[in-house]
């Protein structure tokens, strides 16, 4: 139930490039890594560390490595709702969405947030009036791209910012701190997003994140990430922190991982994210991907996605197999020791006749069985600002 | 009493035919948060190479190799309830297991301590 084995072959055929932070990380003692085919933060004081400090104060994570994309021109949201199966007609100006790509099998190609950036036209608009902002992985950006170009009509325009950074600021204390340098972003909640300024660079910050506490994502100029990471973490609040953390915090928060948790092998029902499909788009369709949706809402999904919870302290890792007595019933896909529970957890497919909550199975792990017991996500609380 | 060193980041302390094994400094350094040790049983028998222990960091699961052989005569239960031991004193109170040696030429391949620095300095 992976793709990593296809992105790792990716990584070892290119060079590594440098993101805009490259040396801003490497100055402040990071260990840098391949990851996406960017030489990546994985850790600077120690993944546990970093871990608790994001989820008691706020950690800054430098995730430039993601495609960036706007799109312009007419029928944008129609064009959009034939490649994403969420409701992008009905998105709001400054707010965001969760969606993902579809291939014509239903399979999920990525996954990503989509945002509205204001009306073309109007005053508060950015990124050049387009009329959607995404975000999509940084493993998959340049296969999206290629997808979408193929999918989206001549009138469309879009655009792949390789020249903007991405930040996240996460924790219980990311609000204090981005209000002391972004006033107005106070008054931000849960996926609302908008444009702001900071010593004169325009900033795009949406509260969202991908570790389950509240916080921000900000898009801003390359040239200008490094002085306002500096600025973010010359507050007492801030710490930097890498990839290693932001792998345990999503993991605990029950947040998939594109390549890992889901591919283009699985579909958004099994993958229980039909969340992302509105009302609306389930009934109408018009969405490449829609037939398998339907099959799986009316019949159910052969496998599902489902948290577990592990006996013991012996992690299960992404390829550990799951079985019900002497039945493969499924796959380990993410797993590890999560800090925040003092225990291992994991995430993994499992058939469905076995993936409902508090059914026991075990998880081999070289040779041996563990107990674990399919759980409710998150692992963790979501602690979200959902209210102003 | 000799330490040796191997160039997979172990030490063994030799005392008689009685040789402790731990993985170095560095070796911990490397690993991050370790949060679980997988040890040897007591009898076990291992050749030199063989798989001898698993230690899991936060993000990876890695394996410790039997840097000479012979046969497992205590494992350091202490890891069990506290494996980050292997992080705070990898050196001393984290050791792995104890190994009765089963062969002593295998001992003079391994790098003495001066050797190991210079070549974790060349990595």
């Amino acid at each position: 139930m992976t793709g990593k084995d296809d992105i790792a072959t990716i990584e070892e055929a290119l060079p590594l490039e440098a993101l805009p932070l490259d040396a801003w990380h490497r100055a402040k003692g990071a260990r840098m890594v391949g990851f996406a085919g960017y030489h990546m933060p994985i850790q600077y004081d120690g993944i546990m560390a970093e871990h608790t400090w994001t989820r008691e104060h706020a950690g800054l994570f430098d995730v430039s490595h993601m495609g960036q994309l706007t799109f312009s021109g007419e029928g944008v949201d129609d064009a959009l709702e034939t490649l994403l199966p969420s409701d992008i007609k009905g998105l709001k100006p400054f707010r965001q969405r969760y969606s993902m790509l579809l291939n014509e099998e239903g399979g999920i190609l990525d996954d990503l947030m989509v945002s509205r950036p204001g009306v073309p036209g109007e005053e508060g608009g950015a990124f050049d009036d387009a009329v959607i902002y995404m975000v999509v992985n940084g493993a998959t950006k340049y296969d999206d791209i290629g997808w979408m170009i193929e999918h989206l009509p001549d009138a469309v325009t879009m655009n792949h910012m390789a020249d903007q950074a991405l930040l996240a600021l996460q924790g219980p204390e990311a609000g204090e701190a981005m209000a002391m340098l972004v006033p107005g972003t106070a008054d931000l909640i849960f996926m609302q997003c908008g444009p702001f300024e900071w010593n004169g660079v325009p900033l795009w910050i949406s509260r969202s994140g991908y570790t389950g506490e509240d916080g921000f994502e900000i898009s801003l100029p390359a040239d200008a990430a490094a002085a306002f990471a500096d600025a973010l973490c010359a507050l007492p609040q801030v710490r930097p922190v890498g990839l290693g953390a932001r792998d345990s915090l999503r993991l605990e928060a029950g947040l998939p991982l594109y390549g890992h948790d889901i591919d283009s092998r699985v579909s958004t029902i099994g993958a229980d994210l039909g969340f992302a499909i509105q009302k609306r788009r389930r009934e109408e369709g018009g969405f490449i991907g829609h037939a398998r949706v339907m099959q799986e809402l009316a019949d159910g999904p052969g496998a599902k996605r489902v948290g577990l919870a592990i006996e013991g302290r012996l992690p299960a890792r992404e390829g550990a197999t799951i079985y019900a007595g002497d039945v493969l019933v499924g796959d380990v896909t993410s797993g590890g020791f999560a800090p925040s529970v003092g225990a291992p957890i994991a995430m993994g497919w499992v058939s469905l006749p076995h993936a409902a909550l508090g059914t026991a199975l075990e998880i081999e792990v070289r040779g041996k069985r563990i107990a674990a017991v399919v759980a409710s996500m998150p692992f963790v609380p979501h602690r979200y600002r959902r209210k102003a | 009493m000799s330490r040796y060193f191997t160039e997979e980041h172990e030490w063994i302390d030799v005392a008689g035919d009685i040789a402790t094994i731990g993985i170095t400094e560095y070796a911990q350094e490397q690993l991050g948060d370790i949060v679980f040790v997988e040890l040897p049983n007591e009898g076990a028998t291992f050749d030199k190479g063989d798989d001898a222990a698993v230690v899991e960091s936060v993000k990876a699961a890695s394996d410790v190799y039997a840097p000479i052989s012979g046969e497992v005569v205590e494992a350091n239960s202490a890891l069990e309830d506290e494996p980050a031991l292997v992080n705070s004193d990898a050196e001393e109170d984290g050791w792995f297991f104890k190994l009765r040696i089963a062969d002593a030429s295998e001992l003079e391949g391994l790098m003495d301590e001066a050797t190991y620095k210079k070549f974790v300095a060349s990595l």
